[in-house]
């Protein structure tokens, strides 16, 4: 198989990541629930992978490095706590339903939602997220790169934006943490959201959220927590606060391994090389007659994600083709991200998404370029 | 028979914290070890640090070059 699914999630983990996690799964015991070897190697692995996730993030305590199972579970946490009825919101057309259905939920209960219209081409302009500012404005919530085209937003403009207006901003990276730099400080994100088997390479079940210092979010569950076990409230003690119930020790102890690989790598690497996979693919894709793209490809940074059409064949046809024929797994139809479907004139048709990893090869790229020439060609 | 001897011990509001006593100890060759919290101290559950009496003034140096903070620093028997 020529796996180019990795959005969707990377198949293909560092060796180091299955390591990690088979040690776990024979000798890991529960994180702050005893104090004997096992219990303590348990909370040794996740402190350890905290540590490694403030470095990457830039986040200056790895106590509020807060472990979920994934991002969608880190965007309820992060927007249900801490937006309230009558607050407003700002979002964009790029979203994944994981932003999108928490913030329609908040609406129902009197949030205000204004959502950034994306053009054609499935960017924002900044200058409507600025205007849109109003004196009952609590957050901003964005993604770092969409799902479905590839476009980012520049978190540093939109933490600017943040600053100067005293907003938090809540910033969805599934797209981009472990690939793309995230300064956490430096691009003022209140709340950053991220999943763990994505570009960070680690095992499913994994993600979780950082939290700046001062920012204060009400949990969604409550529990245990290892500590005050006679106290009728949940502590509030970050990451306790936002971590009820035994941590997936397991998942974090191949996250650990996974994010320790990465920086060893460097995210300059791994960008570079998923950069020239995903622009080799969309120059040879262009060159396809009947072969549409969609995104922004003249912007210097974007996620190794080309989504397309060819002609008019539903989108489900052309990669069940793709996987039947020449053995290469994409994912057709609508993404999760129904308002960038609908941007992109593609709510109909959905489309066929190819997206790159660290993993791939120039020779996944030229297979999956033979094959598509061959689905695309006349008869 | 559990022989008790005078020890510091040092309580946190987390087990993240205690984490990072833990590693900031290691890292520092500092004096102690991980113990369950006593019931003397606080009844139900936790990690603190058990440490010789005469690494309070150690370790409090250290928790506050590394911005680590505790619910409780005592001396009791352990």
């Amino acid at each position: 198989m020529i796996y180019l699914d990795n959005a969707a999630t990377t198949m293909r983990k560092p060796e180091a990541v299955t390591q990690a996690v088979v040690q776990a799964l024979s000798s890991m015991g529960n994180s702050g629930r005893g104090v004997h070897g096992a219990a303590l190697d348990a909370s040794r692995v996740i402190y350890e992978t905290r540590v490694r996730l403030a470095r990457l993030f830039h986040a200056p305590d790895p106590a509020r490095v807060v472990f979920t199972a994934n991002a969608t579970q880190s965007l309820n946490i992060a927007i249900k706590g801490t937006i309230g009825p009558g607050d407003h919101v700002i979002t964009t057309a790029l979203e994944h339903n994981s932003v999108l259905r928490p913030l329609y939920e908040l609406q129902a209960q009197g949030a205000r939602l204004t959502i950034l219209p994306a053009d054609s081409l499935g960017r924002i302009d900044y200058a409507d997220m600025e205007a849109a500012v109003r004196p009952d404005t609590r957050a901003i919530v964005c993604t770092h790169g969409s799902n479905l085209t590839g476009n980012m937003i520049d978190l540093h403009r939109v933490g600017a934006i943040a600053r100067a207006h005293g907003l938090l901003l809540i910033a969805d990276a599934s797209q981009t943490a472990g690939v793309m730099d995230v300064d956490v400080q430096a691009m003022n994100i209140g709340i950053l959201c991220f999943t763990g088997h994505k570009g960070l390479l680690g095992p499913q079940g994994t993600g979780g959220m950082v939290v700046a210092p001062g920012v204060q979010v009400r949990p969604l569950l409550t529990g245990g927590s290892g500590v005050m076990s006679y106290s009728r409230t949940h502590p509030q003690q970050m990451p306790t606060a936002l971590e009820a119930g035994t941590l997936n020790g397991h998942g974090i102890a191949g996250l650990g391994a996974a994010v320790q690989f990465i920086l060893n790598t460097g995210t300059q690497a791994i960008r570079d090389h998923e950069r020239a996979l995903m622009r080799a693919f969309y120059e040879g894709a262009r060159a396809i007659e009947g072969v549409r793209i969609y995104g922004d490809f003249e912007a210097q940074e974007r996620c190794a994600i080309v989504s397309i059409n060819v002609r008019d064949y539903d989108s489900a046809e052309v990669a069940d083709a793709l996987q039947a024929q020449y053995g290469v797994a994409v994912r057709p139809g609508a993404h999760c991200a129904p308002l960038m479907h609908e941007a992109l004139g593609t709510a109909a048709q959905g489309a066929v998404r190819f997206s790159f990893s660290y993993y791939n090869t120039m020779d996944d790229v030229h297979a999956a370029l033979a094959a598509l020439r061959e689905l695309a060609a006349e008869e | 028979m559990i022989k008790k001897t005078m020890r510091l011990v040092i309580t946190f509001y987390t087990t993240t914290e205690a984490m990072a006593m833990e590693r900031a100890c290691r890292d520092a060759g500092a004096d102690g070890r991980l113990i369950p919290v006593p019931g003397s101290i606080r009844a139900g559950c936790g990690l603190a640090w058990c440490a010789a009496p005469q690494s309070e003034e150690a370790l409090s140096r250290l928790m506050r070059e590394q911005g680590i903070a505790c619910e409780q620093m005592l001396r009791c028997l352990v």
